[in-house]
């Protein structure tokens, strides 16, 4: 994975001096609220209900042991004991206090991690393929590109202030699992007819209260106009997004008021001026990036035997194990959704050992999905059952990936001064239902995800079954929404009709993977069925 | 406290600026005032003429103006490129970055902040409008 050289640590390491003197001039009063706000935005730091809230960035979602040991220390000494994985492979803390965020910062930069711009009205944390690097089905390991993005996004001058925020996404394989079409910017790493290696830009993509499925803006740019053409993207953004309505200054509004082809073409005349300028950084720059993500020394004639005569082991083994691209080595995914708990959450204890784990069984590598969830990429599948049963006891065995238990759930009205209404309480109820009636299993792939306010951080318009939290009255109320996918086949979700309290949602839902259980055909997933059949057999069930 | 900061060696131009639909009209101004609004690209066939463009940030978020001062740089503006209104001094550097050259801010700058603003990053990572080398270019020399 990517190394720092002294050039990205000075950066890091003046990013937290400045931060340091910022809060020291909020804390003297010398900085009003009014103006600090944005600049602790800049650096991840939220205030939420009860406290502040820091999300701090795990660049494309890669970890090493020594990064993940930090977290676990940073939980135990700054918050409560937790830390919490999001949907966008970075991790947050609940309760932290601004005096101490400068150290923190410091802490992080230790082990070259940092909070720059994983909030505000500028470029986010680039995410990619939880799986880069690991799994069979990619063209190249995107996680490069995503560097190089990373640093050209950093700190860029022209960029800080966006209408909004912007969210980049980076992937090189056929089956997208980034959600790439549902971003400001999506990337794709193609090769062309001359099998030359080049990205697809797929622009305008979100969620939030308008959401949007991004168009195909350029079907390839060369690889060494990559940042030029980006640089293109932002500028027109910059100057034409919407200011005067926050709900409507996302690029995707842009893009939709336009028209793909008019900001196609304005984002064409700014490249071809852009170009003349000569600032894209030398592929000699991307072949230094790419030399770091080199595969680590797989065991050449691993075998693939495992013995699957425990059962609870073998049903992990089906449920949260992927081919691996290397021959005797497996992508082991580690559930953060045992039943009745927090989704995304773990304890000091657990990333701790998580960290070990990694260095002992993974080549000192982890990812962050954007499920929240943690995978250890290269496993061989030797040491499987020693590291299943490792996990087990700590409580982070649980085989549920991909299934109806493992439900994406943003913070909610539990943290979030946004909230309508809350959303881990309903994931708890829905995940303890369905465990309780056995039915798990049965349904397969079935992606929930539940979102505690129109804002989306829980994406529910993607999830097969989506959940959004609205305020009737006064009082928590919830939608829901079939039909929706992040995949190739992105789909956005569509409403049922009136909602449902608390305890009404979780009926629901059961009385809609009922229909699912009833009318399924062959191979169908979920997702299929509803497409084959449409909501009308699913709304007579639910209203009835 | 710092009323203004200017890092020009000319002296600052005596003119007034006048708004860019005013100024296309009578076309002899030499000082323009670009609002967030205005597009920079209709002053490029007259920045021979320009001694002083003032981009307005009416507020510290709107960050339209940074666009509007490397256009103007870009297309090879020499004179005075003045920031006003809400102008943060946090952003000095990447105002600095981005062409601006003197500063004029609604609130005055305290020097020592202005200062340790102007002096926050060691390094950047990408081109913009000022003399500064990217880091790439700091890693693999002139191949960039
Ligand atoms: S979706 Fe709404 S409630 Fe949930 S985290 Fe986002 S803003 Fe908060």
């Amino acid at each position: 994975m990517y190394k720092y050289d002294s050039y990205d640590q000075a950066m890091v390491d003046a990013r937290v001096e400045e931060f340091r003197d910022q809060t020291r001039r909020r804390l003297d009063g010398t900085l009003s609220e009014e103006k600090f706000r944005p600049l602790r935005l800049q650096n991840g730091l939220y205030l939420q209900l009860h406290a502040y809230m820091l999300r701090v960035a795990v660049p494309y979602g890669t970890l090493n042991s020594a990064q993940m040991h930090v977290l676990a220390d940073i939980a135990d000494k700054y918050d409560r004991g937790y830390g919490h994985f999001t949907t966008r492979q970075n991790i947050q803390y609940n309760w932290i206090k601004l005096e101490d965020t400068p150290d923190i910062l410091a802490d992080l930069a230790k082990v070259e991690m940092h909070a720059i711009q994983t909030s505000g009205n500028c470029i986010r944390n680039i995410s990619s393929d939880q799986f880069a690097g690991a799994t069979a089905d990619e063209l190249i390991d995107p996680r490069p590109y995503a560097e190089l993005l990373r640093q050209w996004s950093s700190f860029h001058p022209e960029f800080l202030t966006l209408p909004r925020k912007f969210k980049i996404a980076v992937i090189a394989s056929q089956t997208d699992r980034a959600a790439m079409k549902l971003h400001d910017i999506g990337i794709r790493i193609v090769k062309n007819a001359e099998g030359e290696i080049g990205a697809a830009f797929y622009v305008g993509g979100g969620m939030g209260r308008t959401p949007m499925i991004a168009p195909l803006i350029r079907e390839f740019v060369p690889l060494d106009q990559l940042i030029t053409y980006s640089e293109a993207c932002l500028r027109v953004y910059n100057r034409y997004g919407r200011r005067d309505n926050k709900y409507k200054a996302r690029i995707k509004i842009l893009v939709h008021e336009l028209g793909a082809d008019e900001y196609k073409r304005q984002v064409e005349e700014e490249f071809a001026h852009l170009l003349t300028l000569n600032i894209e950084p030398p592929i000699a720059e991307l072949e230094r990036i790419k030399a770091h993500f080199a595969d680590p020394a797989f065991e050449a004639g691993a075998s693939d035997a495992l013995d699957l005569s425990d059962p609870d082991f073998a049903l992990w083994v089906e449920r949260n194990t992927l081919p691996h691209k290397q021959a005797g080595y497996t992508i082991a995914n580690i559930s953060l959704k045992p039943v009745g708990g927090i989704p995304g959450d773990a304890s000091a204890g657990q990333i701790h050992l998580m960290a070990e784990l990694a260095k002992t069984y993974s080549f000192d590598e982890l990812r962050v999905t954007h499920a929240q969830n943690i995978v250890l990429p290269h496993v061989r599948k030797a040491d499987l059952y020693t590291l299943w049963q490792k996990l087990d006891a700590a409580g982070l065995g649980t085989a549920n990936l991909d299934t109806i238990e493992d439900i994406i759930a943003c913070p909610g009205l539990d943290y979030c001064s946004l909230a309508n209404a809350r959303s881990i309480p309903v994931a708890q109820k829905i995940a303890q239902r369905f465990a309780d009636n056995g039915q798990t299993g049965t349904l397969g792939e079935l992606k929930l995800k539940i979102s505690g306010c129109i804002n989306a951080c829980g994406h529910h318009h993607a999830g097969h079954i989506g959940i959004l939290g609205v305020d009737k009255k006064g009082t928590e109320n919830y939608q829901l929404l079939l039909g929706g996918s992040e995949g190739d086949d992105t789909s956005l979700g569509k409403i049922t009709g009136p909602g449902f309290d608390e305890d009404g949602i979780v009926d629901a839902v059961e009385k809609a993977t009922k229909v699912y259980l009833a009318q399924k055909q062959e191979g169908e997933r979920f997702l299929d069925t509803y497409r084959r059949i449409g909501m009308d057999p699913f709304k007579e069930a639910i209203y009835a | 406290m710092l009323d203004y900061l200017r890092f020009r060696e000319d002296d600052t131009p005596d003119v007034s600026a006048v708004t860019v639909d005013a100024f296309l009209d009578q076309t002899n101004a030499a000082a323009v005032r670009i609002e967030p609004g205005d597009d920079a690209r209709q002053l490029l066939p007259h920045l021979e003429q320009l001694r002083l463009v003032e981009v307005n940030f009416p507020s510290f978020g709107d960050g339209r103006g940074y666009s509007s001062a490397r256009i103007l740089r870009e297309a090879g503006y020499q004179g005075e490129l003045r920031a006003v209104g809400d102008v943060a001094v946090d952003q000095l550097s990447h105002y600095r970055r981005c062409g601006f050259d003197s500063f004029f801010p609604d609130v005055p700058f305290n020097p020592e902040d202005a200062q340790a603003a102007l002096d926050r990053w060691p390094y950047v990572y990408q081109a913009a409008a000022d003399a500064r080398a990217p880091i790439w270019k700091l890693r693999h020399g002139d191949q960039g």
